[in-house]
């Protein structure tokens, strides 16, 4: 106990807590994303501006894409464009008009 | 056009009141009540002394009931059942006509519905089991201030349940060393803190130095995580006049959410705090004391899905609806059908959870349930499982309780959080592999390590008092 002091650091939303995922783990959450019946959309930004509701639109949400392949694909070239930003994946839900997931895959440098 | 004269003295109830060939309107109110008879009242004289108990009767004939179309306005008995593994009471179904009731007022319809008919002599015991409001009655009322969607975007959460915790001790901090309290659970990853429900404006701490002191903390570990958070400052007061001052003060000072207990308050005191809410954009987590007074006894009271809807038409964003797992009591299904009542937009009959009537809600928005009492991180599986996304858990001895403080209890209570959403979104089966989650999990996390070696063998297992109704001979 006595070698224990809370250190803090950046959070950011959903799955901050955990370790960075690894493909394979992006992988299945694409897969329940999909499942859901939600459309995925891709997002970046640079470190700075994370706290914005607003990120970048990695072109238009990926409405109806039912490939985890080319949702995983669309992640990566977005990361190759911006290697040092912050990159989102969404999952919009268009029957609660809301997000049903959203969560950072690549954190920036 | 019939007839009428008067004709003075004392009538059968079932008379007027009983009326088994009557089909409901989609307009009607429709209410479901058990009933216990006094011996020799038999079950249809019982059934339509409550309905006209509760809506136009009295117990002698009055001149006066010629003066209006009471065929019109009485409430009626329209359906006897069978209590599954229950002689001594029996269900009661009665219709009441929409006109009977203000617009907008549950005050109105629960003075009627459980008015004076709850201390009749006639029957020995009573309960309100459930209410089907009419979605004509629905749209007259305000609901939730904002609801679940609005508020998962105000505070940017998505595809997970919230986290919170009740500021302990309950009662004697002062309101610097509350706060305190609260920086340490929101810096170390909790979404949400609360003031316990008795916390209001006690001499050792006030309620504006405890809102300056709380705002200060909250802003704090905002910027320090990069993430949302929010504090319940609890606006339940004496005085009405007092209620909407501390939430004006709330507002000014800057907090996205109040709280209030909409039973002990009363329900006139919360309309009016929702829509002073839904006004400002401001959230309403609502505690429900008092309510275990109400809906514990299988045989009397009012049960908690009916204070449920209660609490949705006259508004808030977050109701507690116990824990199944935790400290307090709580049947499962029973709390699965209540939670859809609380959050779904319709909800069809289904009597394994309990739920009597197809409710529709139409567009009104719903609200998150929040479970809280005697949970830690070994609840954290079934608790997701049960719940799903659109929940608060609230682990107050669970994060202040953790031997290295409570932001290394938060910390351990949203990697649990996490991790379970993570292996859910993966397709495991949460509950059953609850443990092998959480021992991957503490790998990366001492503070969880920590956490699951503290509470290992803390486990509530009572029967529950208030079951569901089923053949137990």
């Amino acid at each position: 106990m006595a070698d224990y002091s809370f250190k803090q650091s950046p959070k950011y939303e959903t799955f901050s807590y955990l370790p960075q995922m690894t493909p394979d783990q992006v992988r299945k959450q694409i897969v329940y994303l999909i499942s859901k019946g939600w459309n995925p959309a891709v997002e970046h930004t640079e470190k700075e501006k994370a706290t914005s509701n607003y990120w970048y639109m990695w072109k238009l949400p990926l409405f109806g894409e039912q490939s985890v392949d080319a949702v995983l694909a669309e992640v990566e070239a977005c990361h190759r464009e911006y290697p040092d930003q912050m990159i989102r994946l969404v999952g919009y839900d268009n029957y609660a008009q809301s997000q049903g997931t959203a969560f950072v895959v690549y954190r920036g440098r | 056009m019939a007839v009428k004269k008067y004709d003075a003295g004392v009538k059968e109830y079932r008379q007027t009141y009983w009326t088994p060939e009557y089909t409901p309107l989609d307009t009607d109110i429709l209410a479901v009540f058990k009933i216990t008879p006094q011996a020799g009242v038999d079950r249809e004289e019982a059934a339509a002394a409550v309905a006209a108990e509760s809506s136009t009767g009295t117990w002698t004939t009055v001149w006066t009931d010629l003066l209006t179309d009471m065929d019109y306005y009485k409430g009626r008995a329209y359906h006897i059942e069978d209590v599954p593994g229950d002689d001594t009471c029996f269900y009661a179904f009665i219709a009441y006509p929409i006109d009977l009731f203000e617009e907008g007022s549950v005050v109105n319809v629960f003075t009627s519905l459980v008015g004076n008919v709850f201390g009749f002599k006639a029957v020995r015991a009573l309960r309100l089991e459930d209410v089907r409001f009419p979605i004509a009655y629905v749209k007259t009322c305000g609901g939730p201030p904002l609801g679940i969607q609005v508020e998962r975007d105000i505070l940017n959460k998505y595809g997970r349940p919230l986290l919170g915790c009740t500021i302990k001790p309950k009662l004697g901090l002062s309101a610097k060393n509350y706060g305190r309290a609260v920086y340490e659970c929101l810096r170390g990853g909790l979404d949400f803190t609360k003031d316990d429900e008795n916390v209001n404006s006690q001499p050792f701490m006030r309620w504006r130095q405890r809102f300056d002191f709380v705002m200060e903390a909250v802003e704090k570990a905002e910027r320090e995580t990069g993430e949302r958070k929010g504090h319940y400052l609890n606006v339940t007061a004496p005085t009405p006049e007092e209620m909407y001052k501390r939430a004006e003060y709330a507002k000014e000072v800057g907090s996205c959410i109040i709280m209030h207990d909409f039973i002990t308050g009363g329900f006139c005191a919360n309309t009016g705090l929702a829509n002073w809410c839904r006004e400002n954009g401001m959230l309403l987590h609502i505690h429900r004391a008092m309510h275990a007074v109400l809906d514990r006894n299988p045989h009397h009271g009012i049960h908690f899905r009916v204070l449920t809807k209660i609490l949705r038409l006259s508004g808030g964003d977050h109701l507690h609806t116990g824990t199944v797992v935790g400290k307090l009591e709580g049947d499962r299904e029973a709390t699965l059908g209540w939670i859809d009542l609380l959050r779904e937009s319709f909800v069809p009959e289904n009597r394994s959870r309990g739920i009597f009537f197809d409710q529709d809600w139409g567009s009104m928005p719903g609200a998150f349930a929040v479970a809280s009492g005697g949970i830690h991180v070994w609840h954290m599986p079934a608790l997701l499982n049960i719940f799903g996304d659109d929940a608060v858990f609230q682990f107050g001895g669970g994060t202040l309780g953790h031997p290295w403080g409570n932001a290394a209890g938060a910390t351990a209570n949203r990697v649990a959080l996490e991790a379970c959403v993570q292996a859910r979104n993966e397709g495991r089966p949460v509950e059953k592999e609850g443990k092998e989650i959480l021992i991957a999990a503490a790998q990366h996390s001492p503070e969880l390590k920590i956490a699951m070696e503290t509470w290992k063998e803390i486990k509530f297992e009572f029967d529950t008092v208030d079951k569901l109704d089923v053949v137990h001979k």
